[in-house]
């Protein structure tokens, strides 16, 4: 009974034309497939077998490394690697928290169907069709320490009025700081042999910021898409009962979107998990690879070191970190086919 | 859509002070949001020497259009490359989406949703993991550094996501027209032709604007497959205007601006649609 | 200021990354072979076609005239320039690998010396040796043997290099100089230095500017510390295998580098090269050590008044060349025309009228040079005399691998300023250089 076409349509009674129908279906999607196969795991494989491999300069060299796993400890062991990991953790709980709050904030302020809505809806969602390069670009500038936003600051009077309170000046260094706030290595004893500082780069804050700014417009789409499926009727029978509309929305309306956050958390967390081109175009590596994440590293290992194989190994960590947060998805998704 | 309204019966003047602040509150998240907007045009209007760091808020005191000149001269070659990429490269993989979506969501066989799991897991990966193959294949068939090549590259990275909104669109079509053209004697490729493709408009349209958005604002394919800096798509000249010698903002700004552009007249235009493209490449349909 | 625009932030990465992804076609052999069995396109018979990246300004006129003195002695053949624009004219250098990996080469193309030209061409096999040429033109003996030896492989050379940068030079604001009493004289030791530094720290002015957000300007400025401590000779066995880092003259070297951050413009991180030469113009800062594209951009600033210059401290013995050249590629299209082209570059009078224009100083010492300014003479008496030794900031020290071992591990240190780690880490480069 393999291969049998439909359920979908239901079988006509008449099966002269079954086999060609069972047959074209798979034919047309198989160069589709064809293309993927190659385009996807196969290449995937090919960087797998490059990431054990002796190759590490201009000329290739597929010969398998020894010990096979040489190359990933060689990475692991890197400095600037477990700098990268720290990074892309900091930045992606630091810019999940963010463009939750702030699309579920934005969601809900539009969900009261105020005079304008659908302006401040599209001028929020703006900066989702923007290229990560654009977005880079202009936050570099306004994250310039000499102007920017710390002038933005001093020109609005802030800081006179810090200065009044007996407080410092706000003006942070912004991109341009190595500073690195806490040490989790120093709480933790059996971190020890990890080089690279576990704390938060404070570099990575704006990275989050000009990143929450391109992409909470998603986030409040999402939750608003999924506002829209909260029937009326949910709403009015709890007003009925007497709750009122905070109550509303924190006992009924935000549990009721927790699928949405999941999916939310999902898009965006492997955004972010492979960040590269907002990095590249705002703040490159960073002082003392503050803002370095395995993007950049891959790039450059296989780019510009020519050190094919680390660079490889960097990139299979990467698609590793994806998959932890994808394959179940996908898993979930196929189920419910 | 619901369609409650807070401040219906009981207590309108509550509501009416409610809905005050709330505008209020949007009203400065708008701002907020347009900062970068505002910043990017205004210093692509300033004048070089007009362009200092303490007068980076002001509005410009002419409207300078040299940074914009100097902007297009530099970008206009790879605005044409992202036109002849994006362009091609949508519509091949919005149709070959298209085939893909109707096979996979009428013409099911066992194993064929794992197949389509298997093809949407290609539009997450990041794509580091197969640059080092890739090149050397678009090598190996003689494409690599063209823009063939690339275009090459954007159908089959894009065809994840052509498939995914497809198949969520003909899912929702009903089987019943699918049956009385069987009766009628159409087969699997004449179905598609004469009743599905005429009904899919919408989601070539929500497909190819999605679809091309993607493709103009991608970087790293346009950096590594693309070897030519005048050949290379505009987002990655964007990037190297800001590499020179010493960065001249209101040209960089200008740029950004330039490089935005038609994504953000698609945004304006058919903002609906391409709301719905987001939702669709992220939530099962 | 042309010369320094090739040298920026981005050009740099550019070429490295040319380099990266051409040496992954390059390494298809498969294709390779078969594309240099056909025929290169083009029916013209008497043409030559050279391959750069000098576009503008004062690289493309100097790129003319090495053109017109071809031209003045072969005036039938057509010239074909086949510069590349793009990017601050760098990347150029992919366009170029696509083509030679296709084997469709040019008739020559411009390199750097070292490792670059190894890694990129010779090792490859896309150029053909040129010793005769050295012996018929009388080469080895009026280009510095260091320089010689730099593009010398198994005893052949490959490059005629055309002009040359000085990578170890100590710029400085005459006037803070003078206002804080102190001096600076035709030489600089790293004790003068240092305690100049002090005194200026005294007086809250940063001694040294440095842009690292180029990510060379660090690993310069280490490099010059390194030849300076270890003289030219130790240090050129830092590339070679025969000193080795975990000496303790490296280990003071480190120290001495952090001395000199100790005193450095705090804003360092945001700034590129040029960024920090901006500084020691307008007297917010003393010194910054840089190659002589930096001279160049004093010029553009109309600077030249305020601006001194010395060899790096310590460095006066020493030239840390940067340097361009031509190649003769395997199956030239023309190559008698190559041939001839590679002669006219050599020689004297097409080097003495390509410079000025370029920024640069003729790799030849006896090409003339009375026609110069300050500046340019005194690098040129500088390269006749001193030893030419090696950049690794700028690609011909070590491999593209090694360098950016070198260069992140320089990063950290900047940050963490761990004299240890940082050592450590440079041996374990070195190691893992030589593994490969």
């Amino acid at each position: 009974m393999a291969d049998i076409p439909i359920p979908t349509v239901e079988t006509s009674p008449k099966h002269q034309r079954f086999s060609s129908e069972r047959f074209i279906p798979k034919l047309l999607l198989a160069p589709s497939l064809l293309l993927i196969v190659i385009f996807v795991y196969g290449f995937i494989g090919t960087t797998m077998w490059v990431s054990i491999s002796n190759w590490r300069s201009a000329s290739r060299d597929l010969s398998i490394s020894d010990p096979v796993l040489g190359v990933y400890d060689r990475l692991f062991n890197t400095t600037r690697f477990q700098i990268d990991l720290r990074n892309t953790f900091v930045f992606t709980i630091l810019f999940l928290l963010a463009a939750v709050v702030v699309g579920l904030a934005l969601a809900l302020l539009l969900d009261q169907r105020v005079f304008g809505r659908s302006v401040f809806r599209n001028v929020f969602l703006f900066p989702y069709a923007l290229s990560f390069i654009v977005t880079g670009v202009s936050w570099r500038w306004l994250f310039n320490p000499e102007t920017g936003i710390n002038l933005l600051v001093e020109n609005l009077g802030i800081n006179w009025l810090l200065n009044a309170l007996g407080l410092p000046d706000f003006s942070p260094a912004w991109l341009t700081t190595a500073e690195v706030w806490g040490d989790l290595g120093a709480w933790l004893p059996f971190l020890d042999g990890i080089k690279a500082q576990l704390g938060i780069p404070l570099a990575m804050i704006p990275v989050v910021i000009a990143a929450t700014w391109q992409l909470s417009g998603f986030a409040m789409a999402m939750y608003l898409a999924g506002l829209g499926t909260i029937s009326h009727d949910i709403r009015e029978a709890a007003q009925v009962d007497g709750a009122s509309g905070w109550r509303i929305y924190r006992d009924i309306i935000i549990p009721l979107l927790r699928p949405i956050t999941i999916s939310i958390l999902i898009i965006l967390g492997h955004v972010s998990l492979k960040i590269f081109d907002l990095i590249f175009a705002m703040s490159g590596s960073g002082p003392g690879f503050a803002t370095d994440v395995p993007g950049i590293f891959v790039y450059e290992q296989t780019f510009r070191a020519t050190r094919y194989n680390l660079g490889a190994a960097a990139s299979i960590v990467m698609l590793l970190l994806v998959s932890i947060v994808i394959v179940p998805y996908l898993a979930r998704q196929l189920k419910e086919l | 859509m619901a369609t409650q309204r807070i401040d219906t019966t009981t207590d309108a003047r509550r509501g009416r002070l409610a809905n005050i602040a709330i505008i209020a509150i949007l009203t400065v998240a708008m701002i907020v949001y347009l900062i970068p907007v505002y910043v990017m045009v205004i210093t692509g209007f300033k004048a070089a020497a007009d362009v200092s760091l303490s007068q980076m808020w002001r509005l410009p005191d002419t409207l300078d259009s040299g940074g914009y000149q100097q902007a297009w001269d530099r970008l206009s070659p790879n605005l044409a490359t992202s036109f002849m990429l994006a362009i091609p490269a949508t519509i091949l993989s919005g149709f070959i989406g298209a085939v893909n979506g109707y096979l996979l969501s009428k013409w099911k066989f066992r194993g064929s949703d794992v197949l389509f799991t298997l093809l949407l897991f290609g539009m997450f990966i990041p794509y580091q993991s197969i640059l080092i193959p890739l090149i050397q294949f678009l090598d190996y068939i003689n494409l690599y550094g063209t823009l063939p090549g690339l275009i090459l590259v954007h159908v089959v990275y894009g065809l994840p996501l052509t498939t995914l909104i497809f198949r969520n669109y003909f899912t929702n079509i009903p089987g019943e027209i699918l049956e009385a053209a069987r009766v009628d004697g159409a087969g699997v490729i004449g179905i598609f032709w004469r009743i599905m493709l005429p009904l899919s408009l919408p989601a070539f349209v929500v497909v190819g604007i999605f679809q091309f958005t993607n493709i103009w604002n991608d970087f790293l394919f346009g950096l590594v497959v693309i070897t030519d800096p005048n050949d290379q798509p505009v987002t990655v000249a964007l990037n190297n205007l800001s590499g020179g010698f010493a960065v001249e903002w209101n040209v960089l700004m200008a740029g950004a601006v330039i490089a935005a552009l038609p994504t953000a007249i698609i945004y304006v235009l058919l903002g609906r649609f391409f709301v719905r493209g987001m939702l669709a490449g992220s939530m099962k349909g | 200021m042309t010369a320094t625009r090739r040298i920026s932030r981005f050009s740099l990465n550019r070429r490295a990354f040319a380099g990266g992804s051409a040496a992954l076609v390059a390494t298809a052999p498969w294709l390779r072979a078969s594309a240099q069995d056909a025929t290169p396109a083009g029916d013209a018979e008497d043409q030559l076609e050279i391959f750069s990246w000098w576009t503008t300004g004062g690289e493309a006129a100097g790129l003319q005239q090495l053109f017109d003195a071809f031209s003045a002695q072969w005036p039938d053949v057509e010239i074909v320039n086949a510069a590349v624009a793009g990017g601050a004219g760098s990347n150029a250098q992919v366009a170029l690998q696509t083509r030679l990996s296709g084997g469709e080469p040019p008739d020559s193309w411009q390199s750097h010396h070292g490792a670059e030209l190894w890694s990129l061409y010779v090792e490859p096999g896309y150029t053909e040796p040129i010793t005769a040429l050295y012996e018929s033109e009388g080469w080895a003996d009026v280009f510095p043997q260091g320089l010689v030896d730099q593009l010398t492989f198994d005893g052949e050379q490959y490059l005629v290099p055309v002009g040359v940068h000085r990578g170890n030079v100590m710029f400085y604001n005459r006037q803070v100089i003078a206002d804080n009493g102190l001096e600076v004289g035709d030489e600089l030791t790293v004790d003068q230095y240092l305690e100049i530094s002090a005194a200026l720290g005294e007086a809250g002015i940063a001694s040294l500017a440095l842009g690292s957000q180029d990510t060379f300007a660090a690993p310069q400025l280490f490099e010059n510390i390194l030849l300076g401590h270890l003289g030219p000779e130790a240090y050129g066995g830092l590339w070679d295998g025969s000193t080795a880092w975990d000496d303790a003259l490296v280990t003071e070297a480190i120290e001495q580098f952090g001395q000199m951050l100790d005193n450095v413009n705090d804003n360092h991180p945001s700034l590129t090269w040029d960024g920090a030469m901006d500084l020691v113009i307008d007297g917010t800062a003393a010194f910054t050590s840089m190659g002589d594209w930096a001279w160049g951009h004093a010029v553009s600033r109309e600077a030249q008044d305020t601006i001194g210059w010395v060899a790096h401290p310590g460095t006066a013995a020493g030239f840390v060349a940067v340097m361009d050249g031509f190649t003769l590629p395997v199956g030239a299209p023309h190559p008698v025309n190559a041939e001839n082209w590679l002669k006219t570059v050599g020689s004297a009078e097409a080097q003495a009228a390509f410079a000025p224009d370029k920024g640069a100083i003729p790799a030849r010492t006896d090409a003339d040079t009375s026609t110069f300014n300050e500046y340019m003479q005194w690098a040129a008496a500088g390269f006749s005399e001193a030893a030419v030794t090696v950049s690794n900031a700028h690609g011909a020290a070590a491999s593209p691998q090694w360098r950016q071992s070198i260069f992140d591990a320089t990063t950290l240190f900047l940050t963490d300023r761990d004299v240890a780690t940082y050592q450590e880490e440079l041996v374990f480069a070195d190691e893992d250089a030589a593994a490969g």
